[in-house]
């Protein structure tokens, strides 16, 4: 496999997962050039991984770590022991691990599909974005928007990048908690995304530094953010605060059917992160992500994540509490449909005394659509003064969808507190009939009802996400009524 | 000047038959009181003129200014001037007043046209004033736990600020005190008279609100239909004798 020397920017992971926009993935209208100069070819062998890490051009470590998780994916079982049984449909040989820029494939907004124009308009997204997200124009000229943040935040030395990029400049940091959050054996898709991750985003905020503005906003378009195998890394020094906001609210339209990113964040004393993800998958993607925080002491970690779409999305993210008195939160909305499993859930280790956590998962299940929580809270005995709080509020729109609560919760010793609630509400024919008789269609009914039953949650978001979010559950309810 | 016309309605649930031929015309400006006792099949005509999909209109047909409308789904009767105030409104949990209102009049404007938010809002206080309800309801989700009074009295909001061409009130006295009666039939009183006074189908169990909205016909429903109809002395005469009554001059009859 011959490497290539043009790549390893910030853009080179381009073409892997958006451009072509939730078309039907059989139709083959689509099809990538066989051509080693540029990607990584189908299926995932040593070579594969080898090759990802030539064209990176990556430090000898990198590659070794890379093939040691090769070989941890290779030897793990799939989990169906307790997860659906649908993972053993994906088909590892039939994905391509790494497609570099280069590979774009070409269609004019005319081949764009009617309901793709629309779903853009209704979330009104800017033109330019458009274009770039179904994949008429391979790359979104973010660039100049992307380095003015970037500078803007490196004044107060604070350091964006790409993981690429962060592998090359930043070493030492780098490697100092790359894979320490998440150790590549963690599960089976930990360890695959060990083996060929690119793209994502490298973080460092220095002691007592605060970052203003979110970071994401100018970069969301950002080429590697679209990466299937994305990486992030988020280091917050003590007493620094940092907010992320990850994904893309406008439909992840996807040349693939496995995303599989892995998320490490750590919060050293004092410090707080808040990492935001709305996303929106199309229905043939397996959505399969990891995503955890270490809060050392009095640090505070929140995840505020939204899944829509998607055929299965399993992620639960997790802060372990180290340090005495860290807090972690979780606040979670996920919107199953028709043919969707949302699998999501979070995770609260706590390991030091006086460690609070709040756990508060939405769920909505509609027509076919499947929920499940699964939730770990583990405080153990001889810590003292831990307090948790985990709410489940499910919502079933009509009575064909399903909802699973799995809240594993094991706290011991009887100087700690627990806190569980969970509950099923249905959304019922004579709510809809109710807001109908008051002129509302039965698509804005609906949508009314579930935004109604996220409200609480929805609040806590940030402006500009709740609104968006807002107009997703529009447009997915708009679409589940006939 | 409107009409709605019920014309001989026969209407069941599933395979079972409720109303059995029950016919009315009601103008606009007019009141109607529907009274009869419990579970002649009040409720159900009122529901399903507005468009509930689980009952079944097996004959007959309601026409709004002398088109039919059973061919409507429910939000598009509403939007051509039906109103249904419900004996027992659903409550819609993280839906406020506000936004569930301004969402319903939202409905009513043309394709691209927008509200316009404070002249809503204005309008909206002044309707609560009318009624009495408390500012802080505009942020409390649609009567999730409000009293029975509260609800009823909700319901003449959204009617007032729907400005209904018809309006099918469901028992709105019942749950209501002595005061509130009185500010309700006072606030429905308001929508009457002047160019937009809706025709009202008003059921009831009691001449306590028929003193305070005073009917320009009664009717008497028994055995899922209109049996004895008259003005609004048939009420004090029903209220006097009870249905007893009815049901003796019916079956002579
Ligand atoms: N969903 C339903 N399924 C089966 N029967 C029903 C249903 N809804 C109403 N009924 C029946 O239809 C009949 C008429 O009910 P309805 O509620 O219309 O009476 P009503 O005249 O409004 O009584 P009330 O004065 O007590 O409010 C009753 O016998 C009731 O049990
Ligand atoms: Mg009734």
């Amino acid at each position: 496999m011959p490497p290539t020397d043009t790549l390893s920017l910030p853009a080179a992971d381009t073409a892997m997962a958006n451009p072509v926009a939730g078309i039907d993935q059989s139709s083959g209208n689509f099809s990538y050039p066989q051509n080693y100069e540029f990607d990584a070819g189908t299926g995932l062998s040593e070579n594969t991984v080898r090759y990802i890490s030539e064209v990176k051009k990556e430090a000898p470590w990198i590659l070794e770590f890379r093939l040691n998780a090769l070989k941890k994916f290779l030897a793990m079982p799939m989990p169906t022991h307790w997860a659906t049984k649908d993972l053993e449909n994906i088909n590892f040989d039939k994905i391509r691990y790494y497609l570099s820029q280069g590979q774009k494939p070409k269609r004019t907004w005319d081949e764009v599909p009617d309901d793709i124009k629309k779903t853009f308009e209704r979330l009104g997204i800017p033109e330019q974005e458009r274009k770039f997200l179904s994949g008429v124009e391979a790359q979104f000229d973010s660039e100049a928007a992307y380095s003015n943040i970037k500078d803007l935040v490196a004044k107060q030395g604070v350091i964006f990048a790409n993981s690429t990029e962060a592998l090359r400049e930043h070493p030492e940091i780098f490697r100092k908690f790359f894979g320490k959050v998440i150790p590549t054996g963690d599960n089976k898709f930990s360890a695959l995304n060990s083996a060929v991750f690119s793209g994502g985003s490298f973080i460092y905020v220095p002691k007592g530094v605060k970052v203003a503005q979110p970071l994401q906003a100018y970069f969301r378009i950002n080429a590697e953010n679209f990466g299937q195998f994305e990486r992030t890394l988020i280091i917050a020094d003590e007493g620094s605060e940092v907010v992320y906001m990850e994904g893309c609210t406008a439909p992840k339209f996807s040349t693939s059917t496995l995303h599989s990113a892995v998320v490490e964040l750590v919060a050293l004393k004092g410090a707080k992160i808040q990492y935001i993800t709305v996303q929106n998958w199309a229905n043939n993607v397996f959505n399969l992500v990891t995503k955890r925080g270490v809060a050392h002491e009095e640090a505070e970690i929140k995840w505020i994540d939204c899944n829509i779409g998607s055929r299965l999305t399993m992620k639960y993210p997790g802060v372990v509490l180290k340090g005495r008195k860290a807090r972690g939160e979780v606040l979670s909305i996920a919107l199953a449909n028709d043919g969707q499993h949302q699998d999501t859930g979070a995770k609260m280790i706590h390991a030091a005394d006086e460690t609070t956590s709040n756990i508060v998962a939405k769920s909505i299940s509609v027509g076919q659509g499947r929920s499940t929580y699964r939730g770990i809270v583990h405080i153990p005995r001889h810590l003292k003064g831990c307090r948790n709080n985990t709410e489940c509020d499910a919502l079933l729109i009509n009575t064909n969808s399903r909802t699973d609560t799995y809240p594993a919760i094991t706290v011991r010793g009887d100087r700690n507190a627990t806190q569980h609630e969970a509950s099923v509400s249905k959304v019922n024919e004579e709510m809809i009939f109710y807001m109908q008789s008051r002129g509302l269609t039965e698509g804005q009914a609906m949508s009314l009802a579930v935004n109604g039953f996220i409200n609480d949650l929805a609040r806590q978001f940030p402006m500009e996400y709740s609104v968006e979010l807002k107009r997703l559950i529009d447009l997915e309810m708009e679409g589940s009524v006939g | 000047m409107s009409c709605l016309e019920i014309q001989n309605l026969h209407i069941s649930i599933g395979d079972k038959p409720i109303v059995k031929g029950f016919t009315l015309t009601i103008a606009s400006g007019e009141v109607h009181a529907v009274m009869g006792p419990n579970g002649t099949g009040k409720s159900t005509l009122a529901k399903a003129i507005a468009g509930h999909p689980d009952y079944t209109i097996t004959s007959g047909d309601v026409l709004l200014d002398g088109r039919s409308v059973l061919a409507m789904e429910a939000d598009e009767r509403a939007r051509a001037g039906l109103f249904l105030a419900f004996q027992y409104p659903s409550d819609i949990p993280g839906v406020s007043i506000a936004n569930f209102l301004r969402a319903a009049v939202q409905a009513r404007l043309g394709e691209g046209e927008d509200l316009d938010a404070t002249a809503y809002y204005k309008r909206l206080y002044a309707k609560m004033d009318l009624l009495k309800i408390d500012r802080k309801f505009t942020s409390r989700s649609v009567n999730d736990g409000f009293s029975g009074g509260e609800k009823k009295r909700c319901e003449i909001l959204q009617m007032a600020m729907l400005e209904p061409r018809f309006a099918l009130m469901d028992e709105t006295d019942s749950g209501l005190d002595i005061d509130a009666l009185r500010i309700v039939a006072d606030g429905v009183n308001a929508q009457r008279g002047g160019a937009n006074s809706p025709g009202i189908l008003l059921i009831t169990h009691y001449q306590r609100l028929l003193d305070h909205i005073v009917p320009d016909h009664v009717h008497v429903m028994w055995d899922s239909r209109i049996v004895k109809s008259g003005d609004k002395s048939l009420a004090l005469e029903l209220e006097a004798k009870g249905y007893d009554w009815v049901k003796k001059e019916f079956a002579a009859a």
